[in-house]
C-alpha cells in the first residue's frame, strides 16, 4: 500500500513539474519520465504481494464529505494493470510523437493532463469512499478533453473532444446520482458501509439504481448506445492518448459497473439479461461499423466499442449464471470478460499506437491511400500484424483465451433451466461466433490493405519505420500479446481472484467457482500445449520448405495477374470493395450507403461509387435531440438580447419579485 | 493414446489427397470420361515439390509464411479431430472451438499472403472467402452445439459419436446437412465456389493461390486436402455409429465413410452449377437456420 500511495505521489509530483515546465524544452522529457516512474512503481505496488490481499488507507487528506479511503484488492488491482502498464508504453511512444511539436504546442500542458489522467484513474480504481471517487472519476473525464483536443486548429479535433466532453459529463450525471441516492439510502460514502446496505431498498430501488449505473459507466465503457463518442474521439486524439483511453480508460466503465453491482445486493434475473443483450448489441453493431470504416483509427474504436460488448456479455453470462445457481456459467463468464478485458488493454494499445506510427510515417490513416507499408516499415507491420492477429482471435496468441472462456461459458448453456433461457445463451454464443467472423473480415482488411499489396498514395511509397526509439515501446504490448497465450492459464488465475468479488454475494457458487477456475485453467493449458505443438510444427514445415527450395532456381517477377501486362496500384482491392460482400448483405442495416453513377452508353465516359459508413444512432438519434436541444436553447435566447435597460428591469422585478415572496 | 493417435493422423495425411482422386473420378463416371489416375493428385504434389519457384517483387515475408503457417494450422486442427471412435485425441471441453479457430489461423495465413500480392484478382478472392466464412463458422459452431445438447458431451470425441441420423431423434438429421453445406463452402467446392472453372472473376480458394508456386503451391494444395479430410471426418464422425464394436473395423468403415463424403461432394458437383456469388451468403444462411431449427428442437425435446 505505501508503494501505491508513493506511486501517486510520484505521478502528483510529475503533474506539477510537467504544468512548471511549460514550454521549456525540458517538459517532453520531464513528462515521460515521472509518468513511467510512476507507472512502475504502480505496477510494483500492484505485482508485489499477494494478488487477491485486500489492502486499505486513509490518505491524510481531508475532505468535505466522506474520508480519503483508498484500498487495493483483486478486482482493483486487475484494472490498474493495463492503467500502470499501457500508461508507461504510451508515456514512452508519446515522448517520440511530440518530439517535433515543442514549438507550437504547450507540451508541459499536455503531460500534465497525462499525468493528472493517470493519476486519476489510479485513484478511481483505488477509491473506498463514493466522495473520492465521484472526484477522481471527473478528474479522469476532464482530463482527456485537453488531451483529445491537442491539435486544436482543427475544427474536427474541436468538435470531436466537445462531443466527447457532452458524453462524459452525460454519463458522470448518472453516476452522480446512482451514489446520491445510495448516499441517501445509508448516510455514509465509505464503500464498506455501502456493500453492507444490499438490497436494504427494496426490489424496485435497486432496479432502478442498476439502470442508473448502467448508463453511467456504460456510457465511460461505450456501450451502445452511448458510444458516439468513441469514433469521434479516438482518430482526433494524438495515437498515444487513443492507445491510452481505448486500452486503459474504457475499462473504468466496466470497473464502475462491477463495482456498483457488488452495492446492490443479490442480482435479479432479468439484469443479467440485460448486461448480455447491451453486450450482444455493442459486440454485433460494433464490429458492423467497424467493418464499413476506412480510417484505420475509427475502425479501431468502434472495434473497442466490440470488445466492451465481449466483455459486458461475459459480466451479463456471469450475472445470469450466479442468479441461476451455475457455478460453470457464472465463473466462466465472468473469468471470460476479466481476461478478455486485460487482453483486450494489450492489443488495443498495440494496434493504436501501430496506427500512430502509420500516421507519422505518411500522414494518413485512410486504408484507401495505404498499402505496402510492410515493405517499407517492416517493425511496425510485424507489431501490427501482432495486434491483428490477436485481435481475431488466432492462437496462438493471446485473444484466443478471453474469448474461449465466454464461449466455454455459454455453451453449457443447455443445461439451463428454462427453453427460452437455453435459446438465450446458445443464441449469445451463435451471436459470439458471428462476431468472430466479421472481426476477421475486419482486421484482415486492415492489416492487409495497409500494409500489403503496392502503396496506394506516394506519401506511403516514401514510408520508412521510425528510429527504434519509437517502436520498443510497443514490443512491449506485442510481447504481451505472444506470450500472453501460453500463459493465458496465468492471466486467467488473475481474472479468477478478482472474479471472486462480484461472485462473494452469492455464496452457492462462490463456493464452486475454485473448482471451475481449476477446470477452465486445466483447459487453457491444453490450448496452450497445441499451440506450442503448433510453432513446433510451422517450424519443422518452414525448414522442409527451405530445404525443398535448395538448389532449385528461385526466380522475382512481376504478380502474375492474369496476364494483364499493366497492373496498377489503384486497380487493387480497396478498403470498400474488400468489405463489399459482407456490407451487401447487412450493409443497409448497419448504415452502409453505396451512391452508384454507373458508367451507361455505348461509350461510356465517368463512374463513381461512393460507400459511406453512417453511424445510424448517431444519424437519427443523437443529432435530431441534440439540435432539438439546440432549438430550445435558441428559443431561450429571446431573454438575452444586448439591451441593457431591459436587463436593468430583470433586476427590477426579481428584487420585486422577492420581496414579495418574503412578505 | 498414441496408438490410437497414429493411425488416425496417419491416415489422414496419406490418404487425404486421394479425395480429390475420387471426387475427378465421380464427375468422370458422371460425364462419362474415363478421368485422371487415381494416383493424380499425389503425382501434382510430388511434381510441385521438386520444383523451383517465382515470388511476385511486392510480396513479402508474409506470401512466403503463408503456405507454412496455413499447412501447420491445419494439420494441427486435424490432430483435434477424431475419426472411427478410435480415441486418441487431446480431447478437453471445448476443443471444437480451438479446432475451429485453429483453421481461421489457416484462412489468415492464406488471405493475407494473397493480399500481399497487390493483384486485384486475389483481393477478390481474399475478400470473398472471408466474408464467406464469417458466414459458414457459426453454422459450424452451432452443429456442434445442437451435438453437444444432444449427447451432453463436451469434447469432439464425445460429440462425435454418429447419433446425427438415429431414428429416435429425427430433428439431428438437419445436422450432417448443414455440415455438408459448410464442407461445400469452406472447400470451395460446387455450388459455392468452382475449383475447375477457367475465370478468375468467379473464383474464391484458387484464384487466391495463383501467384503460388513450387513448393508453397504444394503446401496449400496439400493443406487443402487436409482441411477436406478434416471437414468428411467431422460429417462421418456425425453421421456414421459404431457399427461393429470392434475398433479397427470401425475405423475401417470410417474411413470408408470418408471417401462417401468425398464421392456425395463428386455426385453434387456433376449434378450441380456454381450459384451467383450473390446468392452464396443466402446458402450459408440457410445452413445457419438448419442448425437452428435443429437446435430448437433439440433443446425442446
Amino acid at each position: 500500500m505505501t508503494l501505491f500511495v508513493l506511486a501517486l505521489a510520484v505521478l502528483a509530483a510529475g503533474a506539477a513539474a510537467s504544468l512548471c515546465a511549460g514550454r521549456s524544452r525540458a517538459a517532453n522529457t520531464l513528462g515521460p519520465v515521472f509518468a513511467v516512474a510512476g507507472c512502475l512503481l504502480g505496477l510494483a505496488a500492484t505485482l508485489i504481494g499477494p494478488w487477491s490481499e485486500a489492502a486499505s488507507a486513509i490518505l491524510p487528506w481531508g475532505l468535505p464529505f466522506g474520508s480519503a479511503a483508498i484500498g487495493l484488492d483483486a478486482l482493483s488491482r486487475l484494472f490498474l494493470l493495463p492503467v500502470f502498464g499501457l500508461g508507461a508504453v504510451c508515456a514512452l511512444s508519446g515522448r517520440t510523437a511530440l518530439a517535433h511539436h515543442g514549438d507550437e504546442h504547450n507540451l508541459g500542458a499536455h503531460w500534465f493532463f497525462f499525468i493528472l489522467l493517470l493519476f486519476a484513474m489510479a485513484l478511481v480504481l483505488a477509491a473506498r469512499d463514493a466522495v473520492l471517487f465521484l472526484i477522481a472519476w471527473e478528474v479522469m473525464s476532464l482530463a482527456p478533453f485537453f488531451l483529445i483536443s491537442f491539435h486544436d486548429d482543427d475544427v474536427a479535433v474541436r468538435e470531436a473532444s466537445w462531443i466527447y466532453l457532452v458524453a462524459a459529463h452525460l454519463g458522470a450525471v448518472f453516476c452522480l446520482l446512482f451514489f446520491v441516492i445510495l448516499w441517501g439510502g445509508s448516510g455514509e460514502t465509505g464503500f464498506a458501509a455501502l456493500t453492507a446496505l444490499g438490497a436494504a431498498g427494496g426490489p424496485g430501488a435497486a432496479s432502478a439504481l442498476f439502470i442508473l449505473a448502467l448508463i453511467g459507466f456504460g456510457a465511460k465503457a461505450g456501450i451502445m448506445p452511448m458510444h458516439v463518442w468513441l469514433p469521434a474521439a479516438h482518430p482526433a486524439a494524438p495515437s498515444h492518448v487513443s492507445a491510452f483511453l481505448s486500452g486503459a480508460m474504457i475499462n473504468a466503465g466496466i470497473y464502475g459497473l462491477v463495482r456498483a453491482l457488488g452495492f446492490l445486493g443479490p442480482a435479479h434475473a432479468w439484469w443479467g439479461w440485460l448486461l448480455l443483450g447491451a453486450g450482444l448489441a455493442s459486440g454485433l453493431a460494433g464490429v458492423m461499423q467497424a467493418l464499413g470504416q476506412r480510417n484505420v483509427k475509427r475502425m479501431l474504436a468502434y472495434s473497442s466499442v466490440e470488445n466492451m460488448g465481449l466483455i459486458l456479455i461475459g459480466l451479463g453470462a456471469g450475472l445470469i449464471g450466479a442468479r441461476a445457481g451455475d457455478p460453470w456459467l457464472a465463473t466462466l463468464g465472468l473469468l471470460g470478460a476479466f481476461t478478455h478485458l486485460l487482453n483486450h488493454s494489450a492489443f488495443k494499445g498495440l494496434l493504436f499506437l501501430g496506427a500512430g506510427e502509420i500516421l507519422h510515417a505518411t500522414g494518413t490513416v485512410r486504408l484507401d491511400h495505404l498499402g505496402g507499408l510492410q515493405k517499407r516499415m517492416p517493425g511496425t507491420g510485424v507489431l501490427f500484424l501482432i495486434g491483428a492477429a490477436s485481435i481475431m482471435a488466432l492462437p496462438p496468441l493471446t485473444g484466443f483465451s478471453g474469448e474461449l472462456l465466454l464461449y466455454l461459458g455459454l455453451a453449457k448453456g443447455f443445461a439451463a433451466r428454462g427453453l427460452l433461457e437455453q435459446i438465450g445463451l446458445l443464441g449469445s454464443f451463435f451471436a459470439l461466433a458471428a462476431i468472430g467472423g466479421l472481426v476477421f473480415v475486419c482486421f484482415a482488411k486492415a492489416y492487409g490493405l495497409a500494409f500489403l499489396g503496392e502503396p496506394r498514395s506516394g506519401a506511403a511509397a516514401l514510408a520508412h519505420d521510425p528510429a527504434p526509439a519509437a517502436l520498443w515501446p510497443l514490443a512491449v504490448p506485442a510481447l504481451v500479446c505472444l506470450i500472453g497465450g501460453l500463459g493465458a492459464p496465468l492471466i486467467m488465475s488473475l481474472a479468477q481472484a478478482a472474479a471472486e468479488t462480484p461472485l462473494a454475494l452469492y455464496p452457492a457458487v462462490s463456493a464452486e467457482s475454485a473448482a471451475m477456475a481449476r477446470q477452465a485453467g486445466s483447459i487453457l493449458t491444453s490450448v496452450a500445449l497445441v499451440g506450442l505443438g503448433l510453432c513446433a510444427l510451422a517450424g519443422i514445415l518452414a525448414l522442409l520448405r527451405a530445404a525443398l527450395l535448395r538448389g532449385r532456381p528461385v526466380r522475382i517477377f512481376r504478380t502474375w495477374d492474369c496476364g494483364f501486362v499493366a497492373p496498377d496500384a489503384r486497380m487493387q482491392y480497396s478498403g470498400s470493395s474488400f468489405s463489399e460482400p459482407v456490407s451487401a448483405a447487412i450493409g443497409p442495416a448497419v448504415g452502409v450507403t453505396e451512391t452508384l453513377d454507373a458508367p451507361d452508353g455505348y461509350f461510356p465516359k465517368r463512374a463513381s461509387l461512393a460507400v459511406t459508413p453512417r453511424d445510424l444512432l448517431e444519424t437519427f438519434f443523437f443529432t435530431p435531440v441534440f439540435e432539438l436541444i439546440r432549438r430550445a436553447c435558441d428559443q431561450a435566447k429571446v431573454l438575452q438580447h444586448g439591451r441593457i435597460h431591459l436587463y436593468i428591469l430583470y433586476i427590477l422585478a426579481v428584487l420585486v419579485g422577492l420581496l414579495l415572496w418574503k412578505l | 493414446m498414441a496408438a490410437m493417435f497414429l493411425p488416425r493422423i496417419l491416415a489422414a495425411l496419406v490418404l487425404a489427397p486421394l479425395l480429390f482422386a475420387v471426387i475427378n473420378r465421380v464427375k468422370a463416371i458422371f460425364a462419362g470420361r474415363q478421368g485422371k489416375r487415381l494416383s493424380q493428385p499425389y503425382r501434382d504434389l510430388l511434381k510441385l515439390a521438386r520444383k523451383g519457384a517465382v515470388y511476385s517483387r511486392t510480396t513479402t515475408w508474409i506470401f512466403k509464411a503463408g503456405p507454412v503457417v496455413s499447412l501447420a494450422a491445419i494439420a494441427a486442427a486435424l490432430a483435434l479431430v477424431p475419426l472411427g471412435h478410435l480415441g486418441g485425441t487431446a480431447g478437453f471441453t471445448g476443443d471444437f472451438i480451438l479446432a475451429v479457430y485453429l483453421l481461421a489461423l489457416a484462412r489468415a495465413a492464406v488471405v493475407l499472403a494473397a493480399l500481399d500480392t497487390g493483384s486485384s484478382f486475389e483481393g477478390m478472392g481474399a475478400s470473398r472467402e472471408a466474408a464467406f466464412s464469417a458466414l459458414a463458422e457459426p453454422a459450424l459452431f452451432l452443429c456442434f452445439l445442437v451435438l453437444a445438447a444432444s449427447t451432453h458431451g463436451s469434447t469432439l470425441d464425445a460429440v462425435l459419436r454418429g447419433t446425427a441420423l438415429s431414428p429416435t431423434e429425427p430433428e439431428l438429421a438437419l445436422v450432417p446437412i448443414t455440415l455438408f453445406i459448410v464442407l461445400l463452402a469452406e472447400n470451395s467446392r460446387i455450388p459455392v465456389d468452382d475449383p475447375n472453372t477457367h475465370l478468375e472473376l468467379t473464383m474464391i480458394h484458387e484464384v487466391m493461390v495463383l501467384d503460388h508456386s513450387g513448393p508453397d503451391l504444394a503446401f496449400i494444395q496439400y493443406g487443402a486436402a487436409l482441411k477436406l479430410w478434416l471437414f468428411c471426418a467431422v460429417l462421418t464422425g456425425a453421421a456414421l455409429p459404431p457399427l461393429f464394436g470392434n475398433p479397427w473395423l470401425d475405423f475401417a468403415a470410417s474411413v470408408a465413410g470418408v471417401f462417401a463424403c468425398a464421392a456425395l461432394v463428386g455426385v453434387v458437383e456433376s449434378v450441380m452449377a456454381r450459384l451467383r456469388l450473390p446468392r452464396v451468403p443466402k446458402l450459408l444462411a440457410l445452413a445457419c437456420a438448419c442448425a437452428a431449427i435443429a437446435l430448437i428442437l433439440t433443446l425442446w425435446r
